[in-house]
């Protein structure tokens, strides 16, 4: 069987890619989809701990956190789409009004 | 199962029915009798109040569902916070929201049941969920005007950071999980608690999990340095939406704080874990939050992002009761989000009233107020001595608790940045006060709310005043409830 640190090793580095992705992409899709992969990678870790430790309260925590993750792509998507039709990019970098 | 005692649950989920009755209740009516959405929910935000008198005290689930007096105590909060932004609302909803009422209130309540299920949570699972349920609503309402480009704007960039620090907090609870075994709270205090008594130390990764907590949460709490959000979602925001963000989304943020660290993890801010202490962390980050806040504060010309920073630097002051870490602490902290519900929802509601009625939020635009609207000139005037901590006003008493339980616990050097800033804070609160008492400009503006802003205006009002002079009661409850954290 694939030892433990496998696992985690794997689920920090998805964390570690989707943290990098919201910080430096400027595309607010892409910044989208970053945080759903860091949200996955908490979800290996979790299933990894829950089947390592021989508790299931981490698969019911992972199939909920999969609800809650949807449930955010849905408002994030209908967000994306209305900033597009009032100001035609999703260039995060354009969304400068309020400063200061 | 036979001690399953499901009547706990009935606020909840009253409340989430009669915010789904207000969705429907809005096809139903349409355009007839726009003001009885609005009603409708401050009749079932006041029923929800009723049966949570009646129906608390047990545990349901293992634990997972746990209605205690911390919880009643912060639900009270949540309720009356959605409570006066719906009230708030009655003078933008005839206009800007006109076609999208029912959404907006019923969102409203969806929050507010995930403020009541957070509070209730003694359990990770629980307490993350119901953290999602307070913030998802509240990223649609962030940009309810879906025509105003500061108000989507401020609703992005509320969903991209409140989803980003969600994901660090689900990283941060999945090491905790991992690292003890459990999900439930207490049984992690005494899991972690073992490890330390065999090992004597611990690990890097409860380091880890907790700076990740900290910083999940300190999103929600716009604590310093994760507060960059917060000004501009506050601006761009619908104002009663920002006033229910200000007060109950952190009343929300503050109750996880309180169940994760006070009571899962106290064992590491006793003597023998300094090192390792979460306060000291927490203790800087308030400092950084009274400092940031209050200064940048001082050069803002717009009040709502004036307030956004008077906030953060309330936030700051909250955590100083905080990383005590006793009893009076955590009561104190209660006492002060119960005195920043009325400082903050009334003076958010006046804004709210002024903006609509101008439809500017400068602050020199308010200059004159006290001629034309003197009656208003004087409870925002109360408002905002109450925020900057004015005897014999709430602000005055909740402040004093704070610092009292900070020095009780050793934190002499951060009560004294605390009260060298809430000096510095009285400038730009007394700044408003002078610019609408004593300003040269001719008046011109007058205000007239709608009788639900009244009504709120009146609550927070007698609130500050009553509990200000008065503070046994409250504090006495707040006591109470902090009795249910084993210290």
């Amino acid at each position: 069987m694939v030892p433990m640190p496998h696992y985690l090793i794997l689920s920090a580095l998805l964390f570690a890619i989707g943290a990098a992705g919201v910080i430096l992409s400027r595309n607010l899709l892409i910044m989208f989809m970053s945080i759903e992969v860091m949200l996955n990678a908490a979800n290996l870790a979790i299933i990894t701990f829950s089947r390592f430790l021989n508790v299931m309260d981490g698969h019911v925590f992972v199939f909920l956190v999969m609800a809650i993750a949807a449930a955010e792509a849905a408002v994030g998507l209908a967000m994306i789409i209305t900033i597009f039709r009032n100001r035609g990019t999703i260039d995060a970098d354009k969304f400068n009004l309020m400063k200061w | 199962m036979t001690d399953q005692n499901w009547s706990i649950l009935i606020p909840e989920i009253f409340l989430f029915i009669w915010a789904l009755f207000i969705f429907g209740l809005d096809l139903g009516i349409k355009r007839k009798n726009p003001k009885i959405l609005g009603y409708s929910a401050m009749a079932g935000l006041t029923i929800t109040g009723i049966l949570l008198a009646i129906f608390n005290g047990g545990i349901l689930f293992k634990g997972m569902f746990q209605s205690d007096q911390l919880a009643i105590f912060f639900k009270v909060i949540f309720i009356g916070s959605a409570f006066m932004a719906v009230g708030s609302s009655f003078d933008i909803a005839s206009e800007k929201i006109r076609h999208h009422r029912g959404e907006y209130y019923g969102l409203i309540l969806f929050s507010t049941v995930g403020m009541m299920f957070l509070s209730s949570a003694s359990e990770l699972i629980t307490l993350y969920i119901g953290m999602e349920l307070t913030t998802i609503p509240l990223y649609v309402l962030a940009a309810f005007y879906k025509d105003d480009k500061l108000s989507v704007e401020a609703g992005l960039k509320y969903l991209i950071v409140g989803a980003f620090s969600s994901a660090i907090l689900l990283y941060g609870l999945s090491l905790l999980y991992g690292l003890t075994g459990t999900t439930d709270i207490v049984t992690m205090k005494i899991n972690l608690s073992l490890v330390f008594l065999s090992y004597g130390k611990i690990g890097p990764g409860l380091i880890l999990a907790m700076i990740m907590v900290i910083a999940g949460i300190g999103f929600k709490l716009a604590l310093v340095p994760f507060h960059m959000w917060a000004p501009d979602v506050y601006q761009g925001a619908p104002t009663p939406i920002t006033a229910f963000l200000s007060v109950g989304s952190k009343a929300a943020g503050v109750v996880a704080f309180a169940r994760i660290f006070v009571n899962g993890l106290i064992a590491f801010a006793s003597d023998v874990m300094k090192p390792l202490d979460w306060g000291i962390i927490v203790a800087i980050l308030a400092a950084a939050a009274m400092i940031l806040g209050n200064i940048t504060a001082l050069r803002q010309r717009n009040i709502k992002r004036m307030l956004a920073y008077s906030s953060i630097a309330q936030i700051g002051y909250v955590m100083v009761g905080m990383v005590a870490a006793s009893e009076l602490g955590i009561a104190s902290v209660g006492y002060y989000m119960f005195i920043y519900l009325f400082a903050n929802m009334g003076a958010f509601t006046i804004a709210t009233i002024f903006n609509d009625k101008t439809g500017s939020d400068g602050i020199i635009s308010y200059s004159g107020l006290s001629k034309t609207s003197p009656i208003f000139a004087a409870y925002m005037s109360i408002f905002l001595l109450s925020l900057a901590g004015i005897p014999p006003l709430g602000g005055f008493a909740a402040k004093y608790l704070v610092f009292a339980a900070g020095i009780q616990a050793g934190y002499t050097w951060l009560v004294i940045v605390a009260l060298l800033t809430s000096v510095v804070s009285l400038y730009y609160y007394a700044n408003i006060i002078k610019t609408m008492y004593f300003s040269a400009e001719e008046p011109t503006i007058k205000i007239h709310p709608s009788f639900p802003a009244n009504l709120v205006l009146l609550i927070s009002v007698i609130g500050i005043i009553l509990f200000g002079i008065f503070p046994g009661p409250i504090l006495d409850w707040a006591l109470e409830s902090a009795k249910i954290f084993a210290f």
